[in-house]
C-alpha cells in the first residue's frame, strides 16, 4: 500500500522502490537500535540494581546519541596485516545480511518490504549472509581472537539454523504458506486464533497443537538467540575469552556497524518470532479503528502492535542475557544437537501427522 | 531417557526461576550514588585530608615523630620575651614561632597515628578526600600562618636575643670571676687563670 501511495506520487517504480527499500532504516532500524541500545544499559543497569547511564538528559536518555558521535569521530583503525579488503567488506556484509531479512518483514497491514511468497525462507536464506561477513571479519583481522571467535560464530549460527528451520517447516505445514504477511493475516486480530494458541481453526487440531506451539516456540526463540549471537549463546564474542571476539579489530563506523547490525538481528528475529506464532502485526483484541469506522486508523495500530511484540521479545532477550551465565562451547553444541533438534524433529512429525490426520 | 527428560525439564525450570530473580531485581531500588553531585555518606571515624589549625599548634614536633613514613617537617624557632603568641584553645601557652609546617600528603598512608600524640588537638581528619592535583608538588601542603618576612624577623629576633643573653652571660660570668678572684685575693691565695669563655 505504501508501495503505491509512493508510485503516485514520484511516479516511478525506481524510486518508489528505492524510497520504499531505505523506509526501515532510516523510520525503523537507526531510532530502534537508539532507543535498543538505551534499553540494554538501562535494563542491564536496574537488574543488576544500578541506575544504568544517567549523566547525558533526562536519566541518560541521549545517551546513544551522545556515543554515536563519538564513534562517528574515531579515528578508523586498520592494523598492518589485515586483509585490508576482506576487512572492509565484513561489516558491510553483516550489516546487509541483516538488513535484507526486514524485507519479508511485515511491519503492518500496509507496510511489507517485499511481499515475496518465499518470505521466512528467504529470510533464513539472506541471514546465512552474516555467517559469511563474520568469518570473513575474523580471519581478514588476522588475530587469534578474532579468529576463533569467527569460528566459533560459524560454527554456532549454523548448527542452530537446524532447528530454526524445522520449526519454521512445522509452522509451514499448519498455515500452508511461507509469506509472512498471509501468515500474519491467517492469524486474524484476536489472541486466541493465534499459532501459539493453535491457530484459527477450531477442533480438536487446535487443542492438541497448543503444548506442541508452545515448545515449537521455546525452540525457535532459543536458537534465533543463539543465531544472532546474544547471551547466553554469545561465545563468538565472549569478552572473558576472546576480548570481543570478531570485531576486535574493528573500530570506529566499522564497529558501528556491527553493532547496528546486532541490534537489527535482535529485532529481527524477534519480529520473526512474533509473526509466526503471537499474530505478527494482528491486534490481539481487534482494532480501535474497526470500532469507530476509520478505517486509516487500523494500519498504524497494526504498526503499534507489531512493534510492541517486537519490543517485548528484545526485552525478553535482554532479561535472558542477565539471567543466564554464557554457555561452554560443548555446552553449545550438546544442547543444539542433543536437545533442540531432536524435539523440533518430535515436533515436526507429530504436527504433520495432526495436519494430515486431523 | 527419562534422565534426558529430566534434564531438560530441570533446564527449564531453572531457567524460568533465574528469570523470576531478575525480573524482581529490575524493580528494586538501585544502589547507586550519583556521585560527584550526591556525596556517599562517610563513616563517623573516616581518614581523609590532614588539618593543622595553627592557631592552636605549640610546635612540639610530636606528630612529626609519630609519623612512621616522616612526611611531617616542622621547624620551630624560639621567642623572646617580649613576643607574644597567645594561648592555645586549651589554655596552654605557645613558646615557640612554628617557621615551617609542611605535610607531603602524597606520602601520607592516612594511618592517623599523628594525631593522638599532639598535646592540643590541633592536627586532624577532615572529610575532604578529593585533592587530587596534576603536580606532585602541590600536594606539600604548607600550614604555616607567618610569612616569610615574618619568618625572617623571627628568626632574627631569636639570634639577637640569644646573642644578647650570651654577653649577658658572658658579662655575668665575668663579674662573677672578678668577685671570686677579688675574694681570693683578699684570702691571700694565688689569683687563678680565668677559664676561658666557650663562645667569645
Ligand atoms: S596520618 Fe600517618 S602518615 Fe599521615 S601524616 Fe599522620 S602519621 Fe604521618
Ligand atoms: S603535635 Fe600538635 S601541637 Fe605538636 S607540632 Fe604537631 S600539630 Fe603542633
Amino acid at each position: 500500500m505504501i508501495y503505491d501511495w509512493l508510485h503516485n506520487i514520484t511516479g516511478s517504480a525506481i524510486a518508489a522502490a528505492i524510497i520504499q527499500s531505505l523506509l526501515p532504516l532510516f523510520i525503523f532500524i537507526l531510532p530502534f537500535a537508539l532507543f535498543a541500545v538505551l534499553l540494554e544499559r538501562k535494563v542491564s543497569g536496574h537488574m543488576q540494581d544500578r541506575l544504568g547511564p544517567m549523566r547525558v538528559g533526562y536519566h541518560g536518555i541521549l545517551q546513544t546519541i551522545a556515543d554515536i558521535i563519538k564513534l562517528i569521530q574515531k579515528e578508523d583503525i586498520v592494523a598492518a596485516e589485515n586483509d585490508r579488503r576482506f576487512f572492509d567488506l565484513s561489516p558491510i556484509l553483516v550489516f546487509a545480511g541483516s538488513y535484507a531479512a526486514f524485507a519479508a518483514i511485515p511491519f503492518s497491514g500496509a507496510f511489507i518490504g517485499s511481499n515475496i511468497d518465499l518470505g521466512i525462507v528467504y529470510i533464513v536464506a539472506v541471514t546465512g549472509l552474516v555467517v559469511a561477513g563474520i568469518l570473513m571479519g575474523g580471519w581478514a583481522s588476522n588475530n587469534k581472537y578474532s579468529l576463533l571467535g569467527a569460528m566459533r560464530a560459524a560454527a554456532q549460527i549454523i548448527s542452530y539454523e537446524i532447528p530454526t528451520l524445522l520449526i519454521v517447516v512445522t509452522v509451514i505445514m499448519i498455515t500452508g504458506t511461507m509469506n509472512l504477511f498471509t501468515i500474519s493475516e491467517w492469524q486474524t486480530q484476536y489472541f486466541w486464533n493465534w499459532l501459539i494458541l493453535g491457530g484459527p481453526v477450531f477442533g480438536t487440531a487446535k487443542i492438541l497443537l497448543i503444548p506442541l506451539m508452545v515448545i515449537s516456540f521455546l525452540i525457535i526463540f532459543l536458537s534465533t538467540l543463539a543465531e544472532v549471537n546474544r547471551t547466553p549463546f554469545d561465545i563468538p564474542e565472549a569478552e572473558s575469552e576472546l576480548v570481543s571476539g570478531y570485531h576486535t579489530e574493528y573500530s570506529g563506523m566499522k564497529f558501528a556497524m556491527f553493532f547496528l547490525a546486532e541490534y537489527a538481528n535482535m529485532f529481527a528475529v524477534s519480529a520473526i518470532v512474533a509473526t509466526l506464532f503471537f499474530g505478527g502485526f494482528q491486534s490481539p483484541i481487534g482494532y480501535l479503528g474497526n470500532v469507530f469506522g476509520v478505517k486509516w486508523l487500523i494500519p498504524i495500530e497494526q504498526f503499534f502492535w507489531f512493534t510492541a511484540k517486537g519490543l517485548f521479545f528484545v526485552f525478553v532477550q535482554m532479561w535472558l542475557r542477565w539471567t543466564l551465565p554464557r554457555f561452554r562451547v560443548d555446552q553449545l553444541m550438546a544442547f543444539c544437537w542433543k536437545y533442540l533438534i531432536p524435539f523440533a524433529f518430535v515436533i515436526l512429525i507429530l504436527v504433520g501427522l495432526i495436519t494430515v490426520l486431523l | 531417557m527419562k534422565d534426558y527428560i529430566l534434564k531438560f525439564w530441570q533446564g527449564l525450570i531453572t531457567i524460568i526461576i533465574g528469570m523470576r530473580v531478575t525480573f524482581r531485581h529490575l524493580f528494586v531500588p538501585a544502589v547507586t550514588i550519583q556521585y560527584p553531585t550526591v556525596k556517599p555518606e562517610l563513616p563517623e571515624r573516616e581518614r581523609n585530608r590532614l588539618y593543622v589549625n595553627m592557631d592552636d599548634c605549640i610546635g612540639c614536633d610530636q606528630c612529626a615523630r609519630a609519623c612512621p613514613v616522616d612526611c611531617i617537617q616542622i621547624e620551630t624557632v624560639k621567642s623572646v620575651p617580649g613576643d607574644d603568641l597567645g594561648v592555645t584553645s586549651n589554655g596552654k601557652k605557645k613558646a615557640l614561632w612554628v617557621t615551617k609546617f609542611d605535610i607531603d600528603i602524597a606520602k601520607c598512608c592516612y594511618c592517623q597515628l599523628c594525631v593522638f600524640p599532639c598535646p592540643t588537638d590541633c592536627i586532624y581528619m577532615t572529610d575532604v578526600y578529593e585533592f587530587s592535583e596534576f603536580e606532585r608538588e602541590n600536594l606539600v601542603y604548607d600550614f604555616v600562618t607567618l610569612t616569610e618576612e615574618e619568618k625572617i624577623e623571627k628568626k632574627k629576633n631569636h639570634e639577637e636575643f640569644m646573642i644578647k643573653k650570651e654577653v649577658e652571660k658572658a658579662a655575668a660570668a665575668k663579674k662573677k670571676a672578678e668577685e671570686e678572684a677579688a675574694k681570693k685575693k683578699e684570702n691571700g691565695d694565688q689569683p687563678g687563670e680565668k677559664p676561658p669563655d666557650n663562645k667569645e
